[in-house]
Protein backbone atom coordinates (compact mmCIF):
# COMPACT_ATOMS: atom_id res chain seq x y z
CA UNK A 1 0.00 0.00 0.00
CA UNK A 2 1.29 3.44 -0.95
CA UNK A 3 1.39 5.56 2.21
CA UNK A 4 -0.70 8.72 2.14
CA UNK A 5 1.16 11.96 1.52
CA UNK A 6 -1.46 14.00 3.33
CA UNK A 7 -0.47 14.96 6.87
CA UNK A 8 -2.01 14.00 10.15
CA UNK A 9 -2.98 17.08 12.11
CA UNK A 10 -2.53 16.73 15.86
CA UNK A 11 -4.43 19.38 17.80
CA UNK A 12 -2.96 20.29 21.17
CA UNK A 13 0.73 20.11 22.09
CA UNK A 14 0.28 18.85 25.64
CA UNK A 15 1.52 15.43 26.80
CA UNK A 16 -0.98 13.48 24.65
CA UNK A 17 -0.52 15.52 21.48
CA UNK A 18 3.28 15.58 21.76
CA UNK A 19 3.44 11.79 22.17
CA UNK A 20 1.01 11.21 19.28
CA UNK A 21 3.09 13.45 17.00
CA UNK A 22 6.32 11.78 18.11
CA UNK A 23 4.98 8.28 17.27
CA UNK A 24 3.76 9.44 13.85
CA UNK A 25 7.01 11.18 12.99
CA UNK A 26 9.08 8.19 14.15
CA UNK A 27 7.04 6.02 11.77
CA UNK A 28 7.82 8.43 8.93
CA UNK A 29 4.32 9.87 8.59
CA UNK A 30 3.90 13.57 7.82
CA UNK A 31 2.51 15.34 10.87
CA UNK A 32 1.57 18.88 11.84
CA UNK A 33 1.19 19.66 15.54
CA UNK A 34 -0.95 22.72 16.29
CA UNK A 35 -1.46 24.55 19.57
CA UNK A 36 -3.24 27.79 20.31
CA UNK A 37 -0.70 28.71 22.98
CA UNK A 38 2.60 30.51 22.50
CA UNK A 39 4.46 27.62 24.12
CA UNK A 40 4.06 23.86 23.79
CA UNK A 41 3.71 21.46 26.72
CA UNK A 42 0.09 22.05 27.68
CA UNK A 43 -0.25 21.97 31.45
CA UNK A 44 2.93 19.93 32.03
CA UNK A 45 5.09 22.90 32.92
CA UNK A 46 3.07 23.79 35.97
CA UNK A 47 3.39 20.26 37.39
CA UNK A 48 6.39 20.55 39.67
CA UNK A 49 5.63 17.46 41.77
CA UNK A 50 7.00 14.00 41.12
CA UNK A 51 4.86 11.63 39.10
CA UNK A 52 3.66 8.23 40.26
CA UNK A 53 3.99 4.85 38.59
CA UNK A 54 7.02 2.78 37.70
CA UNK A 55 10.21 3.90 36.00
CA UNK A 56 8.75 3.48 32.50
CA UNK A 57 6.06 5.92 33.53
CA UNK A 58 8.60 8.52 34.55
CA UNK A 59 7.77 7.99 38.20
CA UNK A 60 9.81 10.27 40.43
CA UNK A 61 10.32 12.66 37.52
CA UNK A 62 8.71 16.07 37.81
CA UNK A 63 6.14 17.21 35.24
CA UNK A 64 8.21 20.05 33.82
CA UNK A 65 11.16 17.72 33.27
CA UNK A 66 8.90 15.37 31.31
CA UNK A 67 7.73 18.38 29.31
CA UNK A 68 11.31 19.34 28.50
CA UNK A 69 12.15 15.76 27.47
CA UNK A 70 9.17 15.59 25.11
CA UNK A 71 10.00 18.99 23.61
CA UNK A 72 13.61 17.95 23.05
CA UNK A 73 12.46 14.75 21.35
CA UNK A 74 9.99 16.53 19.08
CA UNK A 75 12.64 19.11 18.21
CA UNK A 76 15.17 16.40 17.41
CA UNK A 77 12.65 14.61 15.20
CA UNK A 78 11.93 17.87 13.40
CA UNK A 79 8.19 17.85 14.00
CA UNK A 80 6.30 20.72 12.35
CA UNK A 81 4.99 22.46 15.47
CA UNK A 82 2.72 25.41 14.81
CA UNK A 83 2.17 27.56 17.88
CA UNK A 84 -0.28 30.46 18.28
CA UNK A 85 -2.45 28.41 15.93
CA UNK A 86 -6.07 27.79 16.80
CA UNK A 87 -8.13 25.16 15.08
CA UNK A 88 -11.56 26.74 14.71
CA UNK A 89 -13.44 24.19 12.62
CA UNK A 90 -13.43 21.42 10.05
CA UNK A 91 -14.44 21.24 6.42
CA UNK A 92 -15.60 18.23 4.45
CA UNK A 93 -13.29 15.19 4.25
CA UNK A 94 -11.16 16.15 7.25
CA UNK A 95 -10.09 19.59 6.21
CA UNK A 96 -8.73 21.42 9.22
CA UNK A 97 -9.42 25.13 9.47
CA UNK A 98 -6.68 26.92 11.41
CA UNK A 99 -6.12 30.53 12.40
CA UNK A 100 -2.55 31.63 12.99
CA UNK A 101 -1.72 34.56 15.28
CA UNK A 102 -5.38 35.53 15.21
CA UNK A 103 -4.76 37.07 11.80
CA UNK A 104 -4.15 34.46 9.08
CA UNK A 105 -6.58 31.69 8.29
CA UNK A 106 -5.75 28.59 6.28
CA UNK A 107 -6.96 25.06 5.55
CA UNK A 108 -4.98 21.84 5.87
CA UNK A 109 -6.20 18.80 3.97
CA UNK A 110 -5.59 16.16 6.63
CA UNK A 111 -5.51 12.39 6.27
CA UNK A 112 -5.99 11.73 9.96
CA UNK A 113 -6.82 14.08 12.84
CA UNK A 114 -5.83 13.52 16.44
CA UNK A 115 -7.63 15.79 18.88
CA UNK A 116 -5.78 16.24 22.17
CA UNK A 117 -7.53 19.39 23.35
CA UNK A 118 -7.32 18.61 27.06
CA UNK A 119 -9.81 19.71 29.67
CA UNK A 120 -11.32 22.69 31.43
CA UNK A 121 -11.47 23.06 35.20
CA UNK A 122 -14.93 22.98 36.70
CA UNK A 123 -16.41 25.96 38.37
CA UNK A 124 -18.49 26.21 41.50
CA UNK A 125 -21.06 28.90 41.95
CA UNK A 126 -21.60 30.43 45.38
CA UNK A 127 -22.30 33.95 46.56
CA UNK A 128 -19.30 36.11 45.65
CA UNK A 129 -17.67 33.54 43.36
CA UNK A 130 -16.92 36.15 40.69
CA UNK A 131 -14.93 38.36 43.08
CA UNK A 132 -11.25 38.91 42.25
CA UNK A 133 -9.36 36.42 44.39
CA UNK A 134 -11.58 33.46 43.51
CA UNK A 135 -9.86 31.32 40.88
CA UNK A 136 -9.38 27.74 39.81
CA UNK A 137 -6.59 25.79 41.48
CA UNK A 138 -4.97 25.42 38.07
CA UNK A 139 -4.92 29.20 37.64
CA UNK A 140 -3.07 29.62 40.92
CA UNK A 141 -0.73 26.78 39.94
CA UNK A 142 0.07 28.44 36.61
CA UNK A 143 0.74 31.77 38.32
CA UNK A 144 3.08 30.39 40.97
CA UNK A 145 4.95 27.68 39.06
CA UNK A 146 5.10 29.04 35.52
CA UNK A 147 4.95 32.81 35.93
CA UNK A 148 6.40 32.99 39.44
CA UNK A 149 3.88 35.34 41.04
CA UNK A 150 1.77 34.74 44.13
CA UNK A 151 -1.88 35.61 43.57
CA UNK A 152 -2.51 36.03 47.31
CA UNK A 153 -1.17 35.48 50.79
CA UNK A 154 -3.78 33.32 52.44
CA UNK A 155 -5.70 30.65 50.62
CA UNK A 156 -8.80 28.51 51.10
CA UNK A 157 -8.70 25.42 48.90
CA UNK A 158 -12.12 24.04 47.90
CA UNK A 159 -11.74 20.36 47.03
CA UNK A 160 -9.46 17.71 48.51
CA UNK A 161 -8.76 15.69 45.36
CA UNK A 162 -5.26 15.42 43.90
CA UNK A 163 -5.40 18.84 42.29
CA UNK A 164 -6.55 20.43 45.55
CA UNK A 165 -3.90 18.90 47.80
CA UNK A 166 -1.05 19.19 45.28
CA UNK A 167 -1.76 22.84 44.47
CA UNK A 168 -2.28 23.66 48.16
CA UNK A 169 1.16 22.25 48.92
CA UNK A 170 2.69 24.10 45.98
CA UNK A 171 1.10 27.35 47.18
CA UNK A 172 2.89 26.83 50.49
CA UNK A 173 6.15 26.12 48.66
CA UNK A 174 5.63 29.42 46.87
CA UNK A 175 5.21 31.25 50.16
CA UNK A 176 1.44 31.44 50.76
CA UNK A 177 -0.48 30.28 53.83
CA UNK A 178 -3.19 27.71 53.27
CA UNK A 179 -5.93 28.37 55.81
CA UNK A 180 -7.85 25.16 55.15
CA UNK A 181 -8.83 22.54 52.61
CA UNK A 182 -12.55 21.81 52.51
CA UNK A 183 -14.29 18.80 50.98
CA UNK A 184 -18.02 18.36 50.39
CA UNK A 185 -17.79 14.56 50.54
CA UNK A 186 -17.42 12.81 53.91
CA UNK A 187 -14.02 11.44 52.82
CA UNK A 188 -10.87 13.02 51.44
CA UNK A 189 -10.33 12.56 47.71
CA UNK A 190 -6.59 12.75 47.04
CA UNK A 191 -3.72 10.26 47.06
CA UNK A 192 -2.54 9.54 50.59
CA UNK A 193 1.02 10.71 49.96
CA UNK A 194 -0.02 14.21 48.93
CA UNK A 195 -2.76 14.47 51.55
CA UNK A 196 -0.44 13.38 54.38
CA UNK A 197 2.26 15.81 53.31
CA UNK A 198 0.02 18.84 53.62
CA UNK A 199 -1.60 17.56 56.81
CA UNK A 200 1.87 17.21 58.35
CA UNK A 201 2.48 20.83 57.36
CA UNK A 202 -0.38 21.73 59.70
CA UNK A 203 -3.14 22.56 57.22
CA UNK A 204 -6.60 21.66 58.56
CA UNK A 205 -8.96 19.57 56.45
CA UNK A 206 -12.73 19.92 56.84
CA UNK A 207 -14.85 17.16 55.32
CA UNK A 208 -18.63 17.36 54.75
CA UNK A 209 -18.02 21.08 54.38
CA UNK A 210 -18.85 23.55 51.64
CA UNK A 211 -18.24 27.20 50.90
CA UNK A 212 -21.25 29.40 51.56
CA UNK A 213 -19.89 32.70 50.29
CA UNK A 214 -16.92 34.87 49.50
CA UNK A 215 -17.05 38.37 50.93
CA UNK A 216 -15.16 41.53 50.11
CA UNK A 217 -15.60 44.86 48.40
CA UNK A 218 -13.37 44.68 45.33
CA UNK A 219 -11.64 41.41 46.12
CA UNK A 220 -11.91 38.48 48.52
CA UNK A 221 -11.46 39.48 52.15
CA UNK A 222 -12.96 36.43 53.82
CA UNK A 223 -14.74 33.14 53.13
CA UNK A 224 -17.66 31.63 54.99
CA UNK A 225 -17.78 27.82 55.16
CA UNK A 226 -20.32 25.48 56.77
CA UNK A 227 -20.96 21.80 57.42
CA UNK A 228 -23.37 19.99 55.12
CA UNK A 229 -25.60 17.01 55.74
CA UNK A 230 -25.73 13.79 53.73
CA UNK A 231 -27.89 15.53 51.12
CA UNK A 232 -25.26 18.31 50.78
CA UNK A 233 -27.54 20.85 52.47
CA UNK A 234 -25.74 23.34 54.77
CA UNK A 235 -26.42 22.75 58.48
CA UNK A 236 -27.58 25.81 60.43
CA UNK A 237 -25.21 27.38 62.96
CA UNK A 238 -22.12 25.54 61.70
CA UNK A 239 -20.71 28.52 59.79
CA UNK A 240 -17.07 29.44 60.17
CA UNK A 241 -15.35 32.56 58.86
CA UNK A 242 -11.86 32.26 57.36
CA UNK A 243 -9.77 35.38 56.78
CA UNK A 244 -8.38 34.66 53.31
CA UNK A 245 -7.64 36.76 50.23
CA UNK A 246 -7.71 33.86 47.78
CA UNK A 247 -10.16 31.02 47.21
CA UNK A 248 -9.02 28.22 44.92
CA UNK A 249 -11.57 25.93 43.28
CA UNK A 250 -10.44 22.33 42.74
CA UNK A 251 -13.66 20.49 41.98
CA UNK A 252 -12.70 18.44 38.99
CA UNK A 253 -12.31 18.91 35.27
CA UNK A 254 -14.46 18.44 32.17
CA UNK A 255 -13.13 17.17 28.82
CA UNK A 256 -12.82 19.98 26.25
CA UNK A 257 -14.94 18.30 23.61
CA UNK A 258 -15.84 21.32 21.45
CA UNK A 259 -13.67 20.38 18.47
CA UNK A 260 -14.57 16.68 18.56
CA UNK A 261 -18.19 17.69 18.73
CA UNK A 262 -17.78 20.06 15.76
CA UNK A 263 -16.15 17.22 13.85
CA UNK A 264 -19.24 15.08 14.43
CA UNK A 265 -17.75 12.52 16.83
CA UNK A 266 -20.44 10.80 18.89
CA UNK A 267 -20.33 11.40 22.63
CA UNK A 268 -21.18 9.52 25.78
CA UNK A 269 -21.54 10.63 29.38
CA UNK A 270 -19.16 9.04 31.88
CA UNK A 271 -19.32 10.70 35.28
CA UNK A 272 -16.11 9.06 36.60
CA UNK A 273 -14.17 10.54 33.68
CA UNK A 274 -15.53 14.08 33.90
CA UNK A 275 -18.73 14.10 31.84
CA UNK A 276 -19.37 14.06 28.11
CA UNK A 277 -16.54 12.70 26.03
CA UNK A 278 -16.02 11.28 22.55
CA UNK A 279 -16.73 7.55 22.28
CA UNK A 280 -13.52 5.80 21.26
CA UNK A 281 -12.15 2.29 20.81
CA UNK A 282 -8.99 0.78 22.27
CA UNK A 283 -6.90 2.49 19.56
CA UNK A 284 -8.38 5.88 20.54
CA UNK A 285 -10.35 6.02 17.28
CA UNK A 286 -13.61 7.95 17.55
CA UNK A 287 -16.87 7.09 15.78
CA UNK A 288 -15.30 8.89 12.79
CA UNK A 289 -12.59 6.35 11.94
CA UNK A 290 -10.15 9.03 10.74
CA UNK A 291 -10.38 11.08 13.92
CA UNK A 292 -8.67 10.05 17.14
CA UNK A 293 -8.77 11.51 20.63
CA UNK A 294 -6.16 11.23 23.39
CA UNK A 295 -5.55 12.60 26.86
CA UNK A 296 -8.04 14.48 29.01
CA UNK A 297 -10.50 14.98 26.15
CA UNK A 298 -10.93 11.20 26.20
CA UNK A 299 -11.70 11.21 29.92
CA UNK A 300 -9.98 13.04 32.78
CA UNK A 301 -6.94 11.13 34.00
CA UNK A 302 -3.33 12.15 34.39
CA UNK A 303 -0.44 13.39 32.28
CA UNK A 304 1.16 9.93 32.37
CA UNK A 305 -1.94 8.21 30.96
CA UNK A 306 -2.40 11.04 28.46
CA UNK A 307 1.07 10.35 27.08
CA UNK A 308 0.32 6.65 26.58
CA UNK A 309 -3.03 7.39 24.94
CA UNK A 310 -1.27 9.80 22.60
CA UNK A 311 1.14 7.03 21.65
CA UNK A 312 -1.76 4.60 21.01
CA UNK A 313 -3.43 7.11 18.69
CA UNK A 314 -0.19 7.97 16.87
CA UNK A 315 0.77 4.33 16.37
CA UNK A 316 -2.63 3.31 15.04
CA UNK A 317 -2.93 6.37 12.79
CA UNK A 318 0.55 5.66 11.34
CA UNK A 319 -0.41 2.05 10.61
CA UNK A 320 -3.79 3.01 9.13
CA UNK A 321 -2.05 5.26 6.59
CA UNK A 322 0.46 2.57 5.61
CA UNK A 323 3.48 3.80 7.56
CA UNK A 324 3.79 0.76 9.80
CA UNK A 325 3.33 -2.98 9.39
CA UNK A 326 0.43 -4.65 11.19
CA UNK A 327 2.92 -6.64 13.24
CA UNK A 328 4.80 -3.57 14.40
CA UNK A 329 1.57 -1.74 15.17
CA UNK A 330 0.29 -4.66 17.22
CA UNK A 331 3.47 -5.08 19.19
CA UNK A 332 3.83 -1.34 19.91
CA UNK A 333 0.17 -1.10 20.84
CA UNK A 334 0.51 -4.07 23.18
CA UNK A 335 3.51 -2.54 24.96
CA UNK A 336 1.76 0.79 25.33
CA UNK A 337 -1.39 -0.86 26.61
CA UNK A 338 0.58 -2.75 29.24
CA UNK A 339 2.05 0.49 30.58
CA UNK A 340 -1.40 2.05 30.50
CA UNK A 341 -2.83 -0.88 32.43
CA UNK A 342 -0.16 -0.50 35.10
CA UNK A 343 -1.05 3.18 35.46
CA UNK A 344 -4.70 2.31 36.02
CA UNK A 345 -4.12 0.15 39.08
CA UNK A 346 -4.96 0.92 42.70
CA UNK A 347 -8.30 2.11 44.00
CA UNK A 348 -8.33 5.36 42.02
CA UNK A 349 -6.85 3.81 38.90
CA UNK A 350 -9.27 0.91 38.93
CA UNK A 351 -12.29 3.21 38.93
CA UNK A 352 -10.91 4.92 35.84
CA UNK A 353 -10.01 1.57 34.30
CA UNK A 354 -13.54 0.19 34.54
CA UNK A 355 -15.02 3.48 33.27
CA UNK A 356 -12.60 3.43 30.32
CA UNK A 357 -13.57 -0.18 29.58
CA UNK A 358 -17.19 0.96 29.29
CA UNK A 359 -16.24 3.64 26.77
CA UNK A 360 -14.16 1.23 24.72
CA UNK A 361 -17.03 -1.29 24.71
CA UNK A 362 -19.23 1.39 23.13
CA UNK A 363 -16.39 2.37 20.81
CA UNK A 364 -15.94 -1.19 19.53
CA UNK A 365 -19.62 -1.55 18.68
CA UNK A 366 -20.19 2.09 17.61
CA UNK B 1 -9.38 50.33 44.19
CA UNK B 2 -6.75 48.79 44.07
CA UNK B 3 -3.06 48.56 43.57
CA UNK B 4 -1.79 47.41 46.92
CA UNK B 5 1.69 46.10 46.39
CA UNK B 6 1.25 43.88 49.45
CA UNK B 7 -1.34 41.68 47.77
CA UNK B 8 1.00 39.91 45.42
CA UNK B 9 4.62 39.17 45.08
CA UNK B 10 7.20 37.76 42.69
CA UNK B 11 8.46 34.40 43.85
CA UNK B 12 12.20 35.09 43.88
CA UNK B 13 13.25 31.88 45.62
CA UNK B 14 11.60 28.49 45.29
CA UNK B 15 12.50 25.18 46.96
CA UNK B 16 11.96 23.15 43.75
CA UNK B 17 12.33 25.65 40.94
CA UNK B 18 15.29 27.53 42.43
CA UNK B 19 15.98 31.23 42.06
CA UNK B 20 13.89 33.24 39.65
CA UNK B 21 15.97 33.28 36.46
CA UNK B 22 16.90 36.75 35.30
CA UNK B 23 15.29 37.76 32.07
CA UNK B 24 14.93 40.72 29.77
CA UNK B 25 12.55 43.38 31.06
CA UNK B 26 9.89 45.11 29.04
CA UNK B 27 7.90 48.19 29.99
CA UNK B 28 4.14 48.07 29.70
CA UNK B 29 1.60 50.75 30.56
CA UNK B 30 -1.36 49.97 32.79
CA UNK B 31 -3.87 52.83 32.74
CA UNK B 32 -1.00 55.08 31.66
CA UNK B 33 1.32 53.97 34.45
CA UNK B 34 4.62 52.33 33.46
CA UNK B 35 5.17 48.83 34.85
CA UNK B 36 8.10 46.46 34.51
CA UNK B 37 7.26 43.02 33.11
CA UNK B 38 9.32 39.92 32.36
CA UNK B 39 9.78 39.26 28.65
CA UNK B 40 7.73 36.26 27.56
CA UNK B 41 5.22 36.37 30.40
CA UNK B 42 1.52 37.05 29.86
CA UNK B 43 -0.06 40.39 30.76
CA UNK B 44 -1.94 38.67 33.60
CA UNK B 45 1.11 37.76 35.66
CA UNK B 46 2.79 41.14 35.07
CA UNK B 47 -0.31 42.84 36.48
CA UNK B 48 -0.56 40.40 39.38
CA UNK B 49 3.11 41.08 40.19
CA UNK B 50 2.37 44.80 40.16
CA UNK B 51 -0.50 44.28 42.59
CA UNK B 52 -3.33 45.12 40.20
CA UNK B 53 -6.42 43.79 41.92
CA UNK B 54 -9.12 44.47 39.30
CA UNK B 55 -8.69 43.79 35.59
CA UNK B 56 -12.12 44.93 34.43
CA UNK B 57 -15.61 45.92 35.57
CA UNK B 58 -18.78 44.39 34.22
CA UNK B 59 -21.62 46.49 32.82
CA UNK B 60 -23.09 46.46 36.32
CA UNK B 61 -19.83 47.72 37.78
CA UNK B 62 -18.74 44.46 39.38
CA UNK B 63 -15.00 43.76 39.61
CA UNK B 64 -13.30 40.88 37.81
CA UNK B 65 -9.70 39.68 37.76
CA UNK B 66 -8.81 36.18 36.49
CA UNK B 67 -10.27 32.74 36.91
CA UNK B 68 -8.83 29.91 34.80
CA UNK B 69 -5.51 31.44 33.75
CA UNK B 70 -5.22 29.35 30.58
CA UNK B 71 -7.41 31.14 28.07
CA UNK B 72 -10.65 29.24 28.53
CA UNK B 73 -12.95 31.44 30.60
CA UNK B 74 -12.42 35.08 29.42
CA UNK B 75 -12.66 36.45 32.98
CA UNK B 76 -9.39 38.35 32.53
CA UNK B 77 -10.17 40.23 29.32
CA UNK B 78 -8.92 43.81 29.03
CA UNK B 79 -8.37 46.51 26.45
CA UNK B 80 -4.89 46.00 24.98
CA UNK B 81 -3.49 48.55 22.53
CA UNK B 82 -7.00 49.69 21.79
CA UNK B 83 -8.50 46.25 21.27
CA UNK B 84 -11.15 45.12 23.75
CA UNK B 85 -11.75 41.55 24.90
CA UNK B 86 -8.10 40.45 24.87
CA UNK B 87 -7.43 37.43 27.09
CA UNK B 88 -4.59 38.74 29.23
CA UNK B 89 -3.69 35.30 30.58
CA UNK B 90 -2.57 34.05 27.14
CA UNK B 91 -1.31 37.30 25.59
CA UNK B 92 2.38 37.98 26.04
CA UNK B 93 3.64 41.40 27.09
CA UNK B 94 5.32 43.55 24.46
CA UNK B 95 7.45 46.65 24.91
CA UNK B 96 5.25 49.73 25.05
CA UNK B 97 1.98 47.77 25.30
CA UNK B 98 -0.93 49.87 26.56
CA UNK B 99 -3.31 48.01 28.83
CA UNK B 100 -6.53 49.40 30.19
CA UNK B 101 -9.31 48.10 32.37
CA UNK B 102 -12.31 47.16 30.30
CA UNK B 103 -15.80 48.34 31.27
CA UNK B 104 -18.57 46.04 30.08
CA UNK B 105 -17.89 44.91 26.52
CA UNK B 106 -15.28 47.63 26.06
CA UNK B 107 -14.72 49.65 22.90
CA UNK B 108 -12.41 49.69 19.90
CA UNK B 109 -10.08 52.59 20.38
CA UNK B 110 -7.80 51.59 17.49
CA UNK B 111 -10.49 51.83 14.88
CA UNK B 112 -11.66 55.20 16.05
CA UNK B 113 -8.13 56.61 15.84
CA UNK B 114 -7.72 55.23 12.33
CA UNK B 115 -11.07 56.61 11.29
CA UNK B 116 -10.06 59.96 12.72
CA UNK B 117 -6.79 59.73 10.79
CA UNK B 118 -8.60 58.90 7.57
CA UNK B 119 -11.02 61.74 8.08
CA UNK B 120 -8.11 64.14 8.56
CA UNK B 121 -6.61 63.04 5.27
Amino acid sequence: MQPSSKPTVVIGAGPAGLCAAIELKKAGAPVILMDENAKPGGQLFKQIHKFFGSKEHKAGVRGFDIGNELLAESLQLGIDVRLNTEVVGFGKDHKVWAVENRSRSYIVDADRIIIAAGATENSLSFEGWTLPGVMTAGCAQTLINVHRVLPGKSVLMVGSGNVGVIVAYQLMQAGADVAAIIEAAPNLGGYGVHTAKIRRAGVPFFTSTTIIKAEGKESVERAVIANIDSRFVPIADTEKVLEVDTICIAVGLTPSIELASLAGCKMMYVSELGGNMPIHNEYMQTTDGSIYVAGDIAGIEEASTAMEEGRLAGIHAAWSMGYMSAKEMQSKTEQTRERLGALRQGIYGFKRYTAKERVVQRGMTK
Amino acid sequence: MAESAQRSVRIEKHPILGDLPSTEEVTIYFEGKALKARAGEPIMSALVAAGVGVFRYTKKGLPRRMFCGIGRCTDCIMNVDGVPGVRTCVTEVREGMKIERQIGNGSWKVQKDEEAGNAAQ
